[in-house]
């Protein structure tokens, strides 16, 4: 270790979903952090974005994120590193990054500094050559191993980089590093464990980091973090005037979005949390020690994410006031389902009803089976392979909601309300294919990595 | 003895995907007493999970007690990947309001 300690500043815990807060970054930056590290992926956006190849976020914010990190970490001459470019951290994400940091380092006439960046996406070539070698690409969450159908139905696939891509471009010299799709602890961890800190204090300090101000109290998100790793411990502290890391707030943060508040598994190896220790370093500090890092025996597993398009989507809304249609709904959109297959048989299309006020939200696990409502929103969606037969579905759908006959009901002229009479077109739909891992020699064979020099140029 | 609403003693219920294919569940006090009562309670506990939500127990993937946080924390296999067409709740955020009314016996 060259240092006694790194200090690394996190202003967001998804760069570009929601805008940055500037203050609490600002106090941040003033305290000189070693570097300028946030993640900018996540998979909760769900399976759209990475099989269209789209950003779930708007540029601008993407943007703003992106000026405010690099000009404090460029006026400091310190590393900036980007995680999960653009959502998803496929090829086309990265790249606009790549083009985000050349115009503004052009902008503000920037001295000329090194920029590194890497792809994770992954051709279905690499893994179909798996299966010839007969190698499993084995299933995540109780999924299965993956079949050779569900590969060629998915439409991207990308791998998820543990520290190996990272280290790489810090050994190259690189000042700024866009990421493809990575492990959000990755873009903490591997600087410190460069640098010679302990694994498992390291990649702990990134799990702690990763959600910005979601580890502190009180609630309030895209507040800039600092995390501190020592040879003994890691130290958490939160900017925001308003807000304080405690242990409650770090210790509840390390089971957030995880399965399992222990176990936390990267690229390469395990953080073990069991006999992880919280303290109350000072007001806005909590201190944690224990944490220990697992190496894999064998091989390396990579995660891999890949999303295939199930079709073209619309989708209608219909409200249902009587009382008697409402207590009869199922019934009724069996009804209205009965009118689809009848048009269009039992296959080749989706059909799905959401129905607001009853169990719209939490479906087949919803514990209140009737609707107390007066009334109800129904929300139907149709794919099908062409947009066409999308909207015909949906119109279907939707308007025989309308149509239904039920024996009692008084209002023979329509039993359903609508505030527009037409479906509106939405984003093709999609579904994960892949949650699994991939078995690899060396884990630098699935990213590929370039380092380029920033020129001020004319412009 | 009397009878308290969860929602009265826990400082968090909440409910988040865990990766594309569970839903995770922490529930979060504020004073480890809660917490110690709630356990001790057995009104959280796997089997009355999955009978609250109408599941199987195999659906649940996890269960922990997690005390550095006083938190009892469950995770369970969706019906189907988030965000795939249909899913209501693709961030899975809104499945924990069951939670809220869970009855906890409480010595007086």
């Amino acid at each position: 270790m060259t240092s006694k300690s790194l200090r690394f500043i996190c202003p967001n815990g998804h760069l570009g979903f929601a805008p940055s807060k500037r203050e609490s970054f600002d106090i941040g930056a003033k305290t000189k952090p070693d570097f300028y590290c946030c993640d900018s992926g996540s998979s909760d956006i769900g399976p759209g974005p990475l099989g269209g190849d789209y950003s779930a976020s708007p540029y601008e914010w993407q943007k703003h994120d992106l000026e405010m990190m690099l000009v404090a970490a460029r006026n400091q001459g310190a590393p900036m590193i980007i995680g999960s470019a653009g959502d998803t951290g496929t090829r086309s994400r990265v790249d606009l990054y790549v083009q985000t940091i050349k115009d503004l380092a052009r902008k503000h006439k920037m001295a000329p500094f090194k920029l590194a960046y890497f792809y994770s996406d992954v051709p279905k070539e690499y893994l179909k050559n798996k299966f010839d070698q007969g190698e499993a690409i084995e299933g995540l969450d109780g999924r299965q191993n993956l079949t050779l159908e569900e590969l060629e139905q998915t439409n991207r696939i990308v791998a998820v980089a543990g520290i190996h891509p990272y280290i790489k471009a810090l050994e190259m010299g690189a000042d700024v590093i866009i990421g493809g799709r990575s492990s959000d602890i990755a873009i903490f961890a591997a600087p410190a464990i460069k640098a010679g800190f302990p694994e498992g204090l390291s990649y702990y300090m990134g799990k702690t980091l990763e959600c910005a101000s979601f580890c502190a109290e009180p609630y309030g998100a895209k507040e800039s973090i600092i995390g501190e790793v020592t040879a003994e411990d890691v130290k958490v502290t939160a900017m925001s005037p308003y807000q304080r890391c405690t242990v409650a707030s770090v210790a509840g943060h390390a089971m957030y979005e995880r399965s399992n508040p222990y176990f936390e598994y990267v690229a390469g190896g395990m953080i073990d949390m069991t006999n992880c220790h919280y303290e109350q370093y000072d007001e806005k500090t909590c201190r944690v020690t224990g944490p220990v890092f697992v190496p894999v025996e064998g091989k390396t597993k990579v995660k891999l994410e890949g999303s295939s398009k199930v079709g073209e989507r619309f989708v209608g809304i219909a409200g249902v006031r009587d009382p008697y249609t409402i207590k009869h709904i199922d019934t009724v959109l069996d009804w209205a389902r009965e009118q689809v297959k009848e048009r269009f048989g039992e296959e080749g299309y989706e059909l799905y009803y959401n129905v607001y006020g009853k169990n719209g939200v939490m479906g087949n696990m919803e514990p209140l089976k009737e609707s107390n409502c007066h009334e109800l929103c129904i929300v139907c969606q149709g794919v099908a392979q062409t947009r066409e037969m999308a909207e015909e579905v949906t119109m279907t759908g939707t308007r025989q909601i309308f149509y239904a006959r039920l024996p009692e009901v008084k209002g023979t002229a329509g039993t359903a309300a609508f505030s527009f009479d037409e479906v509106l077109p939405a984003s093709a739909a999609y579904r994960w294919t892949i949650n699994h891992t991939v078995s690899v020699d060396d884990p630098m064979e699935l990213f590929d990595l370039h380092l380029i020099d920033i020129k001020e140029e004319a412009s | 003895m009397k009878v308290v609403k969860l929602s009265d003693l826990a400082k968090t219920i909440r409910s988040k995907n865990a990766g594309t294919d569970k839903i995770t569940f922490d529930i979060i006090f504020r004073e480890k007493g809660n917490y110690e009562l709630v356990k001790k309670s057995g009104a959280i506990s796997k089997g009355k999970i999955a009978r609250l939500y109408g599941i199987e127990e195999n659906r649940i993937s996890d269960f922990v007690e997690f005390d550095p946080a006083y938190a009892i924390k469950y995770t369970i296999y969706r019906e189907k990947p988030s965000g795939s067409p249909g899913d209501a709740d693709i961030f899975g955020s809104q499945q924990y309001p069951p939670l809220l009314d869970v009855e906890i016996q409480v010595n007086d």
